[in-house]
C-alpha cells in the first residue's frame, strides 16, 4: 500500500508530556556505553553550567519513535511499519535536554516522496517544554522498502 | 567537566582522531530496552535473515550515538552540540560472538561559522563499509 500523499502536513501530538528523568538518562547513556559524567553526575553537570544532568544528543529519538509509532497506526496514512528502515536522522537543538524537563512533542509529516518502488517519509518532531520553550527538533526520515513489498505481493 | 576545545584554537582541517567503539549482541539488547526500539532485526538472526540481511544489524541510532561520542568527548560537553545529522548508508552487522563488531569513527573540522560554531564531518566505518554518510555535527565552542 502506497503512502497517502494527502497526509502531507498532518500532525500527531503525544498523548501526554514526557518527563525526562535522571534514571532514564543514566539507562540510555549506559546502553550507548558512554561514560561521560555529565550524563550521570549532577555535580559535574552543574560545574559545567547545566541545571541538572544532560541527556545524550540522540536521546530524543525516544520521542521521535513514539511519533513514528503513532503514524504507523494511522489508517489513512498507509505506512507499513514492517517494511520500514531508518534512512536519515537529525537533531537541531536550542539547548540541551536535561533531567527535570517535562516536554510536549508535536510531529508533522513534512515530506513524502518515492524513488522507484521505494518510498520515503519525513517526520519532524518539535520537542518543547510544557512551558513552551523549544528544546530540540528531531527529523526522522523513514524508508519504506518497495522491493520487500513486491516480494510479499 | 569544562570544554576541552576553544573556538580560537580550532582550524578548518583540525582532526578528531579515530576511535573504535565495539558493539555486541548484548549492547543491542540493552539499546533496544533503553530506546524502546524492539525491531527484531536488531536481535533475532532468523528475522534479520528472512528480510535479506546478512545477520543481525545494529540500530542505526546506536551507530549514530557512537559517532556522536567522538564529538561530545572532543568538545568536552555534550551540551555544546547544537546540530547533528546522519544518513544511514550501510548496516553494522553484529555476529553472535563475544567480540561482536567494531565501529571506527573519525572526524575533521570542515567549517568555522559565526557565533563560535564549528562544523565537524564524521566518518564511520564497520566491516569495511561506510556505515554513515553526510554525517555532520555542529558544536558551539567557548
Amino acid at each position: 500500500m502506497a503512502i497517502n500523499r494527502d497526509c502531507l502536513g498532518r500532525e500527531y501530538r503525544a498523548a501526554q508530556p514526557y518527563e525526562v528523568t535522571r534514571g532514564k538518562i543514566r539507562e540510555f547513556a549506559g546502553a550507548i556505553n558512554d561514560p561521560n559524567p555529565l550524563y550521570t553526575d549532577v555535580d559535574a553537570a552543574k560545574a559545567a553550567g547545566h541545571r541538572d544532568v544532560v541527556a545524550p544528543p540522540t536521546f530524543p529519538i525516544i520521542m521521535g519513535m513514539d511519533a513514528a509509532a503513532q503514524a504507523a497506526v494511522d489508517p489513512e496514512l498507509g505506512l507499513d511499519f514492517s517494511l520500514v528502515v531508518h534512512g536519515q536522522q537529525s537533531f537541531r537543538y536550542s539547548r540541551p535536554l536535561q533531567a527535570g524537563d517535562v516536554v510536549d512533542n508535536v510531529t508533522r509529516i513534512t515530506e513524502v516522496k518515492n524513488l522507484g518502488a521505494t518510498e520515503m517519509i519525513t517526520l519532524e518532531t518539535d520537542i518543547s517544554t510544557v512551558e513552551g520553550e523549544h528544546v530540540v527538533t528531531s527529523v526522522n526520515m523513514l524508508v519504506v522498502r518497495g522491493d520487500a513489498a513486491k516480494d510479499r505481493a | 567537566m569544562t570544554a576541552n576545545v576553544r573556538y580560537a584554537d580550532v582550524e578548518v582541517g583540525t582532526e578528531l582522531p579515530e576511535q573504535v567503539y565495539p558493539v555486541t549482541r548484548l549492547d543491542l539488547v540493552r539499546y533496544a530496552g533503553a530506546s524502546g526500539d524492539f525491531n527484531p532485526i536488531h536481535w533475532n538472526e532468523r528475522v534479520a535473515k528472512s528480510v535479506g540481511l546478512p545477520n543481525v544489524i545494529a540500530h542505526g541510532m546506536f551507530t549514530m550515538a557512537e559517532a556522536g561520542r567522538l564529538v561530545t568527548d572532543w568538545a568536552g560537553d555534550p551540551g555544546a552540540l547544537v546540530e547533528y545529522g546522519v544518513k544511514f548508508s550501510a548496516p553494522v552487522v553484529v555476529p553472535d560472538d563475544d567480540a561482536g563488531a567494531r565501529i571506527s569513527v573519525s572526524g575533521v573540522v570542515k567549517e568555522k561559522r559565526d557565533d563560535n560554531r564549528v562544523v565537524i564531518a564524521l566518518t564511520a566505518r564497520s566491516g569495511g563499509a561506510k556505515v554513515l554518510a553526510r554525517a555532520n555535527a555542529v558544536v558551539r565552542l567557548p
